[in-house]
This record gives structure tokens, C-alpha cells and sequence, in this order.
């Protein structure tokens, strides 16, 4: 009975309680390749902080799909900062737990995406099946690797590249959906996550091209060493924007929104953008953009908001139920 | 009459050497079941993460995070388990010592959670106890915090192992009837000491087993506690999620290392199981001889 | 409610009443809430969303890969159960400690480890591909992680019954002259029968919910490959609340459905 009536009061005490807050803590709910990046830059933003008279402020992390990070912290989950894969998962924020203005992304420079990147195909060492470009990746026998989209903001982003390809060479939306279903028979894995993904094609040892997001294909270079694998730049590919905001509905309660709002500012900095430059992230910055110029290919970007009027319209579109993304799998 | 030994000793060799045959099959495929299903991936496991050599395996382990963690799933089995192991006498008690109406529904009600997916599980605490859920907005106001926090990690880790210990004790108290608990009661004994000397000691095999279930599958719970886990590092990571985080970050090694730390908890739980069942075995034959 | 024997035991109203207390909280009001979530649809909107083909798939996946795992362990569970409790051999009480080991090891990382032995390039799959066909990222896949999470509990539900049944008996009936399959039929089938009913739906349950060991073999292909499970964190995080929770209810439904069969049946047989 001891037992039970100990077990009861750490219930009780633990549901009273709730988490224990040091002094001050900022979370930072992101997506999943943005894990060494962060780590890296709350190191250098805790230094900056600190010299700039502040006490030293403890940065949690939580990483996972873009999507459900964001249903997380519209659940609840109590989230200083959002740096997730694509504005239309910060947008439910507004929508669904009227956590933050609707006009967020104006309140950063270049759209509240202080870093951007794009997607580019890993393939084997010596590109055994020569994959040059998006129409290579529909042939018979190419096994694609790429995550679901329903799930993943990457995954999003590779799906609207490879249809932008297709509309841009073929000229109409119905054979651009043929060319994308053509390329998802190809598909014999889709993992929940970006990560997933990586760790099927670089791991496992499945499939023949990555589609990925190019600071994710650099970094499985850089992991596994530059002896097993690629980079393969398409002809075109989108220029994918993972934007930040602070979530005002908690800093406003916890107090936290001075340094919440340094943090995000700090991403702006030459430290900020330098450190995305190196763990891959293309900077907004033009100056700190050129010094990093070589390591990233010269591609042909198109933009979700010119090119696909804007997440809020492509993401019904595409990839909610009975969408595009849907048609394609129920046409197989 | 001698023929009739003779027959029935000749029937019983017969039948023990049609055994022979099939008591080698048997173990046999034993074996092949053991290493194909059991042995290949406890070897993976721990050849992953001791790829590195144990200086890896050890700094894994001892890194901070992955003793939060450790912290973090012990302290919600110890407050699960225990409640559980109360919860599980009690159901089994009353429904293998009576009759009554509706008995089927409340046995099929306490096996629901584990035909409930671990991902409703989640889903459950979500819808009542998020923003959105029905009674979040009073929990927000008041700063209480139930999901993404232990509390949510501990009801998860509950509702994935309430049937545990009913579901091992129902079928052991069932075949052991009532007819002992009425002996004692005619003789004089009340309603604890009953319990204290004649049916704990009977179960107890059957309880053990439960207990070690339930801890066993409240360790390494993913799916429910991945729902209303939050994923903050260091804080609200259970060590299997601790091990998907690793994993996702290209430490295979360090994934594996942690993996290994869950695995051997598990094998020393399986252990001290082994050991008390012994134990009960030896004392009942020691009672036996008396 | 009645109780119609053993009016000599006491305690009926002291553990019934604690059992639907802690179960109505921690299980039924919380299932309860997504009932409810669930009704604020109408039939047409429910019906609308456990009627898409894709959910229909998954549906008919999760519950034929689950029963298929738990009638393999139905067969493997009660061989293995048989021989840990009659013979002695060498490797016997590391088999029986290990026969856990499914239970204990994470699901996540038992999925983590069967794909890396199961993927093609893996240590076993890659005799599959040999062979011609594929294991991981096949329903066969999902098959086998879920027989490998569901091993232990035909072979635990049984044990301790085997164990209880006399040998004795079993000779006694050998000498009277009943074949080995009448030995099994008469003496040893009713014995067991309810055990391994238990175990087998034990085993099925498990099996329609399980996630983390299956996500990382099955290829999570729409339509081929994905289970239910997976489909309702879909919904899930697309914020699609409606639909993640009325396919929970349907699993709900479907599952307590077929485990009160499973136990009336059970009930059914155990009286004499």
C-alpha cells in the first residue's frame, strides 16, 4: 500500500508541478535535418547573449516531421520558437491554435526565412544508373527514394520540384501528374520523414537516387564519407524556404519573448548566416552568400509563391485528402 | 493378468519411441526458432553498437541526455507499474472469484487497451487534455501541464499496460477455483489474511509474470508516449526516443549503445524472473516432501 | 449486476468497484472523448472517411497481417510452449528466458533491428532477394515484425497450463491405447484450448495496433503497404483530427468486436 499511495503522491505532486523550469529556457520546436545546425548555433547564441550582459538561457530542442511538430505545439506543446520545413505548417498555428498573427511572416526580413536551401538528387558513387535530370528518374528499374508528403515538409518540397519540372517541359497540369505518378511507381519506400529516408537510402542500402534536401545531402556526404555517394544537381529544382517565428501566445506567458526574438534576430546575424552557410543552408545574406558560393551548385530555382501561388494554395491542391498526391495512389 | 502388464508396457515403449522422432523435431525447430527470431536480432543490436569499441559503447550511455532519459523512463515505470500491479489483482480478483452479468464486456473492456492501437493511445490524451482537446483551455489557464510532460508520459505508459497483470492472473485464478478461499473462510480466516496466505501465495507466479510484462513493455513503450512525448531533448525523452533521436542523427553507434542499455535492463528483468520462479518452485517442492 | 456463487469469498464490491473506477479513468473517459470528438461527425462524414479506398487497404492489411501473425505463432507458440515444458535440453532455460525478449526490446528498435536484417542487403533478406522476392517493404515484412513482437504470448499463455496437466495422464492414456492424435484431441485439446485462445487474441490485438516496430519495415506505400495505425498519425498531423479519430473508432470497434467473440467463445468452451 506504501507504494501505492508514494506512486500516487509523485502523481500528484508531478501533475501540480508540471515540468521543472530552470532559470530561463527557450524551446525551439524545428524539423528534422535542422538538428546539428541548431545545436551548433544555441552554443554561439548562448555566447553572444551572455557578452551582451544576459544570464545564460538553456535552449531545448525537439525535432520531427515539419507537419507534426507543428500539430504538437497546436496541442500544447509550449514552444518559444517554430523553425519548421514550409510556411504553410507555421500558417496552422494561426489557423488552428490562434497562437500567433496571421501576418507572422512579414515580421522577419525575406519572408521570416533567414536561410533557404533546395532539393537535389544523392545518388551512388560513380552514378551507376547516370540520373542527370528529373525525366531520368521515371525510367523502369530506377527505384526513387523519398518520403511521404502527407507527412513531411521535404517530401513536399522534392514533390513540387519534380512537378514544376514536368509542367515547365510538358507544358500541362495532366501530364505533369502522369510524370509525377510515373515517378512515385519508382518509389518503393516512403518513409514518415526526411530522416527516414536518408537513413533508408544511405543505411539500408536501398534505391538508386535520394531526392533530398541539399543541406541533408550534403551532410550525408559529409557523415558517410564522400567515397559512397554523389550530389547529382537537376535542371531545375524550387528553391524551398524553411521559415521561423516566435509563438507569441507563449512567449507572452511564459515571459520570454525579449530573448525568443534575439534568438530569431541572431539567425539574421553574419554568425547566424555563417553558421547555416556551413551546415549547408543557403544564407539570405548576399555578402555571406558568395564567400560560401562554390559549395553550392548553380541551379534553376522556382519559388512556391510565384510559381505555385503560395502554400496556401498549393497545400490543398496537392496534398490534402483527395488531392493530387491522393489521385496518384489511387490511380496505381 | 501378466499378459495384460505385458501388453501395456509394450503400448507405453511403442509411444515413447514415436516420441523420440518427434521430441528431436521439436527441439530442433526450437532452436531455429530461437536464433532466427530471437538470437540474430539481439546480435545485430548489440554488434552495432559495440562497432566502435566500448570507449563508444560507455560514452553513449554516460552522455547526459541519454541519463535524462534513463531517469526520465524509470521514474514512469515506477509510477506506473505499481499502480497497475494494484489495478490488475483487484480486476482479476473479482473476475475470477464470480459470477456475475456483464462479465464478458469488463473482461473485454480491461483487454481493450491492449487492442488499442499504442498511436490512439496517444491520440486519447491528445483530444483531452491538448489545446484543442476538451479540457486543455482550462489546463492552459491554470499552468497545468499534462501532455508533453511526465504526467502524459505516465498515463500513456499506464493505459499501454493496464491489462498486464489481470490478463496473466484471470486464466491461473480460474483454474484454481475458489474452493481454498472458502476453506480458510470456514475455518476462520478474514478477508486479508484469506488473501494474505492463500491466494497471494498461489499467484504469485502468475503475478510476478505480469509485473515483469507490464515493466517490461512500460520501458520500451514508442508509439503512445512518442504522441505526447514533445520530443524536447534532455526532458521529455523516454530512452526508446532517445535511441529514434540518435538514430536520426546519424549515431547509429550511439542509437545502437542505448538500444543495448534497454536490451540489458530487459535481459536482468528476465533474469530476476527466472530466479524468483525457481525460487517458488523449490518451495513448492520442499512443501510437497513435507 | 449479480453475483450468483461463492457468497462466502469476500471483496466482490471492494475490487469490482476499483476496477471501473481505475479503468473509467485512465481507459474509457479518455476512449470516451474520442467517441465523442468522433460524433460531432455526421454518418455521411464518417462514412465518407472509412470508406476511401485507402483506408479500406489499410484496413484490410492491419487485421489480415495480424491474424496471419497470430496464427503462426498459434502454431510455433504451442510447439514451443510443448517443448520448454516437457523435455530438457541443452539451450533450454536460455530459450525460456529469451522468449520474452520481443516483449522487452523497444518496438522501435526491434523495428530498427529486423529491417536491418530483413532489407534487402541485409544479412537475411539478402538470401531473399537471392530467391527471388522481397521481405522488407512487403506486406510479408509487416507479417513478420508482427510475429516477432506477438511471439511470446501463445507460448506464455500456454505454459503454465501445460505445465499443471499431469504427464500422468498422458501415459495413463497412451497405455489405455489412444493414438498420439487421440491423446491430443481428448486429453490435451480441452485442457488448452481456452489458453490458447487467450494467446491467440492476445497476439491478434497486439498485432492490428502495433507501430513502432512495424513503420520501418512495411515502406509505408498508400494503398500496398500502409497499416492503420500509421494512416491515423497522417491524419494526425495533418491536423486532420475528424479523420484520425473516426478510424480510430473504427479499429476500436472492430477490435472489441472480434475480442468479445474471442472471449465468449473462450467462456464457451471453458464451461463443461
Amino acid at each position: 500500500m506504501s507504494i501505492r499511495r508514494f506512486a500516487l503522491a509523485a502523481l500528484a505532486s508531478a501533475l501540480i508541478t508540471g515540468p521543472v523550469v530552470a532559470a530561463e529556457t527557450l524551446l525551439n520546436v524545428s524539423y528534422d535535418p535542422t538538428r546539428e545546425l541548431y545545436s551548433d548555433f544555441n552554443k554561439a547564441f548562448n555566447t553572444h547573449w551572455q557578452a551582451q550582459g544576459n544570464a545564460a538561457v538553456t535552449i531545448q530542442q525537439s525535432h520531427g516531421g515539419s507537419g507534426k511538430q507543428a500539430r504538437a505545439v497546436i496541442d500544447g506543446l509550449r514552444a518559444d520558437v517554430v523553425t519548421l520545413a514550409l510556411s504553410g505548417d507555421i500558417d496552422e498555428l494561426y489557423k488552428l491554435g490562434k497562437l500567433i498573427p496571421e501576418d507572422w511572416q512579414t515580421r522577419l526580413p525575406d519572408a521570416s526565412t533567414p536561410y533557404t536551401s533546395t532539393i537535389v538528387f544523392l545518388v551512388r558513387k560513380g552514378n551507376p544508373k547516370g540520373l542527370k535530370d528529373w525525366d531520368d528518374l521515371v525510367k523502369p528499374g530506377v527505384e526513387v527514394i523519398t518520403p511521404n508528403p502527407k507527412t513531411s515538409g521535404g517530401a513536399r518540397w522534392n514533390f513540387l520540384a519534380a512537378w514544376a519540372y514536368a509542367q515547365q517541359k510538358f507544358g500541362s497540369e495532366a501530364k505533369a501528374q502522369a510524370f509525377v505518378g510515373q515517378l512515385y511507381k519508382n518509389v518503393p519506400v516512403l518513409d514518415t520523414g526526411a530522416r527516414g529516408s536518408t537513413i533508408t537510402f544511405v543505411n539500408n542500402q536501398i534505391g538508386d537516387v535520394l531526392l533530398a534536401w541539399e543541406n541533408e545531402a550534403f551532410l550525408a556526404l559529409k557523415e558517410e564519407g564522400g567515397d559512397n555517394f554523389e550530389i547529382v544537381a537537376p535542371s531545375l529544382s524550387i528553391l524551398a524556404e524553411p521559415p521561423v517565428a516566435v509563438v507569441d501566445a507563449n512567449v507572452d506567458k511564459k515571459g520570454t519573448r525579449k530573448v525568443a526574438e534575439a534568438y530569431l534576430n541572431y539567425l539574421y546575424s553574419d554568425e547566424g548566416q555563417r553558421l547555416a552557410a556551413k551546415h549547408f543552408y543557403r544564407p539570405r545574406n548576399q555578402a555571406i552568400a558568395s564567400e560560401y558560393a562554390k559549395q553550392f551548385p548553380q541551379l534553376k530555382l522556382v519559388t512556391i509563391d510565384k510559381d505555385f501561388n503560395g502554400w496556401k494554395t498549393a497545400q490543398p491542391k496537392f496534398f490534402n485528402d483527395g488531392g493530387v498526391f491522393d489521385q496518384i495512389y489511387q490511380a496505381q | 493378468m501378466s499378459s495384460t502388464t505385458l501388453t501395456l508396457a509394450t503400448r507405453a515403449n511403442a509411444s515413447r519411441r514415436g516420441n523420440k522422432l518427434g521430441r528431436r523435431l521439436l527441439i530442433i525447430s526450437a532452436w531455429l526458432v530461437f536464433v532466427l527470431f530471437l538470437l540474430l536480432p539481439l546480435l545485430i543490436v548489440l554488434s552495432e553498437a559495440l562497432k566502435q569499441g566500448l570507449g563508444t559503447f560507455f560514452s553513449a550511455i554516460f552522455e547526459a541526455d541519454a541519463l535524462a532519459a534513463l531517469q526520465l523512463t524509470l521514474l514512469a515505470v515506477g509510477i506506473s507499474v505499481p499502480l497497475n500491479l494494484v489495478f490488475g489483482v483487484a480486476a482479476a480478483w473479482c473476475v475470477s472469484k464470480y459470477e456475475f452479468r456483464g462479465k464478458s464486456i469488463l473482461v473485454t473492456l480491461i483487454d481493450l487497451p491492449f487492442s488499442v492501437s499504442p498511436v490512439i493511445a496517444g491520440l486519447v490524451y491528445v483530444l483531452l487534455f491538448g489545446a484543442q482537446g476538451f479540457i486543455g483551455p482550462w489546463l492552459r489557464e491554470h499552468d497545468i501541464q499534462i501532455i508533453f510532460a511526465l504526467p502524459g508520459i505516465v498515463l500513456a505508459t499506464i493505459f499501454v499496460t493496464v491489462p498486464f497483470v489481470t490478463r496473466e492472473l484471470i486464466p491461473l485464478m480460474q483454474q484454481q477455483g475458489t474452493q481454498e478461499e472458502e476453506a480458510a473462510r470456514l475455518l476462520g480466516a478474514n478477508g486479508w489474511q484469506m488473501f494474505w496466505h492463500v491466494t497471494l501465495p498461489n499467484i504469485k507466479w502468475g503475478l510476478i509474470y505480469g509485473v515483469v510484462l507490464c515493466t517490461a513493455r512500460a520501458m520500451g513503450e514508442f508509439g503512445a508516449v512518442s504522441v505526447v512525448s514533445g520530443h524536447i531533448r534532455g526532458y521529455t525523452n523516454t530512452l526508446p526516443l532517445h535511441v529514434e533521436i540518435l538514430y536520426n542523427e546519424y549515431n547509429h553507434v550511439a542509437a545502437f549503445s542505448v538500444a543495448s542499455l534497454l536490451l540489458l535492463l530487459a535481459l536482468f528483468i528476465l533474469l530476476l524472473k527466472q530466479w524468483s520462479e525457481s525460487r517458488i518452485n523449490r518451495l513448492k517442492a520442499n512443501a510437497g516432501e513435507e | 449486476m449479480s453475483r450468483r456463487t461463492s457468497p462466502v469469498i469476500p471483496g466482490f464490491g471492494l475490487t469490482l468497484g476499483y476496477t471501473l473506477v481505475y479503468l473509467s479513468l485512465v481507459v474509457l473517459i479518455p476512449l470516451g472523448a474520442m467517441f465523442i470528438h468522433a460524433a460531432q461527425l455526421s454518418w455521411a462524414e464518417f462514412w465518407a472517411i472509412i470508406s476511401a479506398p485507402r483506408v479500406l487497404a489499410a484496413l484490410k492489411l492491419s487485421f489480415s497481417a495480424a491474424f496471419v501473425a497470430a496464427l503462426i505463432n498459434g502454431i510455433i507458440g504451442t510447439l514451443l510452449a510443448w517443448t520448454l515444458v516437457r523435455y530438457t535440453f541443452p539451450g533450454r532455460k536460455v530459450i525460456e528466458a529469451m522468449i520474452d525478449l520481443p516483449f522487452a526490446l523497444p518496438t522501435a528498435v526491434a523495428g530498427i533491428a529486423l529491417t536491418a536484417l530483413y532489407a534487402p542487403s541485409g544479412l537475411v533478406g539478402q538470401f531473399a532477394t537471392d530467391l527471388g522476392f522481397k521481405i522488407a517493404y512487403t506486406p510479408i515484412g509487416i507479417t513478420l515484425a508482427l510475429t516477432f513482437v506477438t511471439l511470446p504470448f501463445v507460448v506464455r499463455t500456454l505454459q503454465p497450463v501445460l505445465a499443471d496437466i499431469p504427464r500422468e495422464v498422458e501415459e495413463a492414456a497412451a497405455c489405455l491405447g489412444a493414438k498420439p492424435l487421440q491423446v491430443f484431441r481428448y486429453v490435451l485439446l480441452p485442457a488448452l484450448l481456452p489458453a490458447w485462445l487467450t494467446g491467440f487474441s492476445l497476439a491478434f490485438a497486439r498485432g492490428v495496433g502495433e507501430y513502432g516496430s512495424v513503420i520501418f519495415i512495411a515502406g509505408n506505400m498508400p494503398m500496398k503497404t500502409e497499416i492503420l495505425p500509421l494512416l491515423i498519425m497522417v491524419k494526425l498531423d495533418q491536423y486532420d483530427y475528424h479523420g484520425a479519430t473516426a478510424i480510430g473508432v473504427l479499429m476500436l470497434v472492430v477490435s472489441f468486436i472480434l475480442l468479445l467473440l474471442i472471449n465468449l467463445l473462450q467462456r464457451q468452451i471453458a464451461k463443461p
